[in-house]
């Protein structure tokens, strides 16, 4: 999938992948696809409820070899 | 979008894992876009001192306290397993392992999120801490401001 803005958030404890999230929408437009690599367990549930809550689209995610990996759309 | 939520934490201990805890939800909040204030009031108001030795005027029992306290978040101890401060340099071990932010990085990130830290006046006097010692960019208030931001907050939390 194609994205605009790819963040490395491997490695990266709670609540670093929203915070990081987070600042990387901010420098997206509406519409523009942001992707995410982390390695927290916590984090489906975390940027599922984060975009929801932002009126963002969660667009796909998926697990590989212990990555997480999130394509989510800016509202 | 609707209107900025609010988040409100009053942080009344002064536990390495319970300000730890306080932190991670005031940046996980702020993330969430919302406006949030840390009271902090008694031992909370610890976390906030600089960990420099600040001279400045001071009664005996002021002293005192000054004395026993935790300078700065990173010398406070753990609320359960504490051993005698072996259980922070244990804990703190860990969190490097694991990747997780050490509580100094907490506040300044939260400083850094434009968090709002306020530092109860009243207790202050209590405890002799003054202005002088705790970090720069802090706002000073009493119960009325921290009702103000909490009786129309979203998220209201007491540690």
């Amino acid at each position: 999938m194609n994205a605009d803005k790819f963040l490395d958030a491997k490695g990266l404890a709670c609540p670093m992948p929203i915070v990081k999230t987070r600042k990387s929408m901010k420098e997206l437009e509406s519409g523009q696809v942001l992707e995410i690599h982390t390695t927290d367990k916590g984090a489906v549930n975390d940027l599922t409820a984060w975009a929801a809550s932002g009126g963002h689209e969660m667009l796909q995610h998926l697990e590989e070899n212990d990555v997480l990996k999130f394509w989510i759309k800016k509202a | 979008m609707s209107e900025q939520k609010k988040t409100t934490i009053v942080l009344f201990s002064g536990d390495y894992d319970k300000v730890m805890a306080a932190y991670i939800i005031a940046n996980g909040a702020a993330a969430y876009d919302h406006e949030v204030t840390i009271f902090h009031t008694f031992w909370g108001l610890n976390a906030l001192r600089k960990d420099e030795n600040v001279m400045v005027k001071k009664g005996f029992m002021e002293k005192m306290f000054g004395k026993m306290m935790p300078r700065g978040a990173d010398k406070m101890g753990l609320s359960k397993m504490n051993f005698a401060g072996f259980g922070p340099k244990m804990i703190k071990d860990v969190m490097k392992k694991h990747n997780a932010m050490s509580l100094p990085n907490l506040i300044e990130m939260a400083q850094e999120q434009d968090i709002k830290l306020v530092a109860c006046t009243m207790t202050m006097d209590l405890l002799g801490l003054q202005q002088a010692e705790l970090l720069d960019n802090i706002e000073y208030a009493g119960v009325a401001a921290y009702l103000a931001d909490a009786q129309d907050g979203n998220v209201n939390l007491f540690i």
